[in-house]
């Protein structure tokens, strides 16, 4: 539901980074796999800004059926 | 059969109207007719349906509450209680209540409709929503023309651009109206919108009476969405405010509740950043110590610390064997000691020292134990304690038989 919208795709990227953090806060990890979980935190994270930074409001009008007169 | 005094009458009568509950709390709509005010602030006038009339009276008290003072030929509804005034013989409508019928039956309407919704339950607080705490896609139903929508817009854009909008324009005023609201509904709860907005601008109670209609109640109450309505302004309660799961004063704060402040999703954002740096410094730091306390390991194991250490121990085994040794000799010299000195006591010298003599064949050194191991006139070689001496034999002498 609503899956592709600007809010639904800033969820998943900031849930994902979520993921990621806890991941490292577990804190048993390899060192390359650290590394590497940090890169995807860092990107996810200048994703999620970057939707933030360039919303802009979507609007669309739907037609009813017992809507007004058109003029 | 009664003879009565007109006194006895009249209180009879009055007595057997105020006694009638109806009459106590009743509200009469009509026409304005001989209006006057009195100089004592009382007002005095008629209420007229055709030729019916019916006197009333409006005390001081009730009348300085009247913004403007009705007109004949206004078209009233009138609240209060029906006696009998002894005095003039007359029949009267005591109001406490005026109010322009239109209105005042619109009223009466609202009312009746909100008791009998709220106890049916559309109104319990227990079955309001929480709404999402950030919407996907809100949708709107409001008229696609007014200033609320553009404010609307102008507030979400503000706070958080990052919703989409779906607006279901409708008729908010006539006779249409409840309808196309209806419809403007139905048509959002066949999307996937997460949250609807029903709002309208400010405008006099006949306008916004689309919303105190039971049928824009009943299909709000059987949205599966949550509801927010923003309708007229902070005095306007409709019959849907009630019904919605939050009611706004107004269209522009029915979107501010809608969404949160886009600042708000930064906050929460940098924070989330931050907490990924510290994880990230606390695992290579982690990482760090280990390499520490794995270095330490190392450096124990390094043959180049552990050569004097084992130097030092190849010198206590070779000091052990060395006091070992020592020992040894030290027991064989003592048991040497030992064994010369029985050698010693066993030696002829001591014998010689009691003063034995040993005797030898001068010519092979052969001890001489008898006296038939020599012949006479043989050289013997005597050896005492000190010194030696040379003989020669004399006589031999055979051992005398014991």
């Amino acid at each position: 539901m609503s899956e592709n919208t600007p809010v639904a795709t800033y969820e998943t990227l900031y849930q994902q980074l979520q993921e990621v953090v806890n991941r490292l806060e577990a804190g048993t990890l390899p060192l390359e796999e650290s590394l590497h979980l940090y890169e995807q935190g860092v990107q996810l994270a200048a994703a999620c800004q970057h939707l933030l930074d360039t919303a802009e409001l979507r609007i669309e009008q739907l037609q009813v059926g017992m809507g007004e007169p058109a003029d | 059969m009664y003879i009565l005094t007109v006194t006895e009458m009249n209180t009879y009568l009055r007595e057997l109207l105020d006694a009638e509950p109806v009459l106590s709390d009743v509200w009469v709509e009509g026409e304005i007719s001989n209006f006057k005010r009195h100089t004592s602030g009382h007002c005095y006038f008629s209420l007229k349906e055709g030729d019916a009339v019916l006197n009333a009276v409006m005390w001081k008290s009730y009348a300085l509450r009247l913004g403007d003072l009705p007109r004949n030929g206004d078209a009233v509804l009138a609240h209060g209680r029906v006696s009998f005034y002894e005095v003039g013989g007359k029949l009267q409508l005591y109001v406490d209540t005026l109010r322009a019928a239109g209105v005042g039956f619109l009223h009466a309407q609202f009312e009746e409709l909100k008791q009998r919704l709220d106890t049916e339950g559309l109104f319990d607080l227990s079955r309001k929503r929480a709404l999402p705490l950030l919407p996907r896609r809100v949708g709107i139903v409001t008229s696609g023309k007014g200033a609320a929508l553009q404010d609307m817009l102008t507030v979400l854009a503000r706070r958080c651009p990052l919703v989409e909008v779906l607006i279901s324009p409708c008729l908010v005023q006539g006779e249409q109206a409840p309808g196309s609201i209806v419809a403007a509904l139905h048509t959002l709860y066949a999307t996937d919108v997460d949250l609807i907005i029903v709002a309208r601008g400010g405008g006099s109670l006949e306008d916004l009476w689309a919303f105190n209609a039971e049928e824009v109640a009943r299909t709000i109450f059987a949205s599966s969405i949550p509801v927010i309505t923003g309708i007229g302004h902070e005095t306007d309660t409709t019959i849907a405010d009630y019904v919605a799961d939050l009611r706004a004063p107004t269209p522009s704060a029915a979107a501010e509740l809608a969404v949160p402040e886009q600042a708000e999703l930064r906050l929460s954002l940098a924070a989330l950043r931050q907490q990924l740096n510290t994880a990230f410094a606390i695992n290579i730091d982690t990482r760090r110590r280990e390499l520490a306390a794995a270095h330490d390991r190392l450096r124990h194991y390094n043959p180049a610390i552990r050569l004097p250490h084992a130097r030092q121990q190849v010198d206590d085994l070779l000091r052990r064997a060395e006091a070992q040794l020592q020992y040894g000799l030290t027991l064989r010299q003592t048991q040497l000691q030992g064994l010369q000195a029985q050698l010693s006591a066993l030696s002829p010298q001591a014998t010689l020292e009691r003063g034995y003599a040993v005797v030898r064949q001068a010519t092979n050194g052969t001890v001489v134990t008898q006296s038939t191991q020599v012949g006479s006139g043989e050289t013997l070689v005597i050896t005492l304690r000190s010194g030696k001496l040379v003989a020669d034999v004399v006589e031999l002498q055979a051992e005398e038989s014991a």
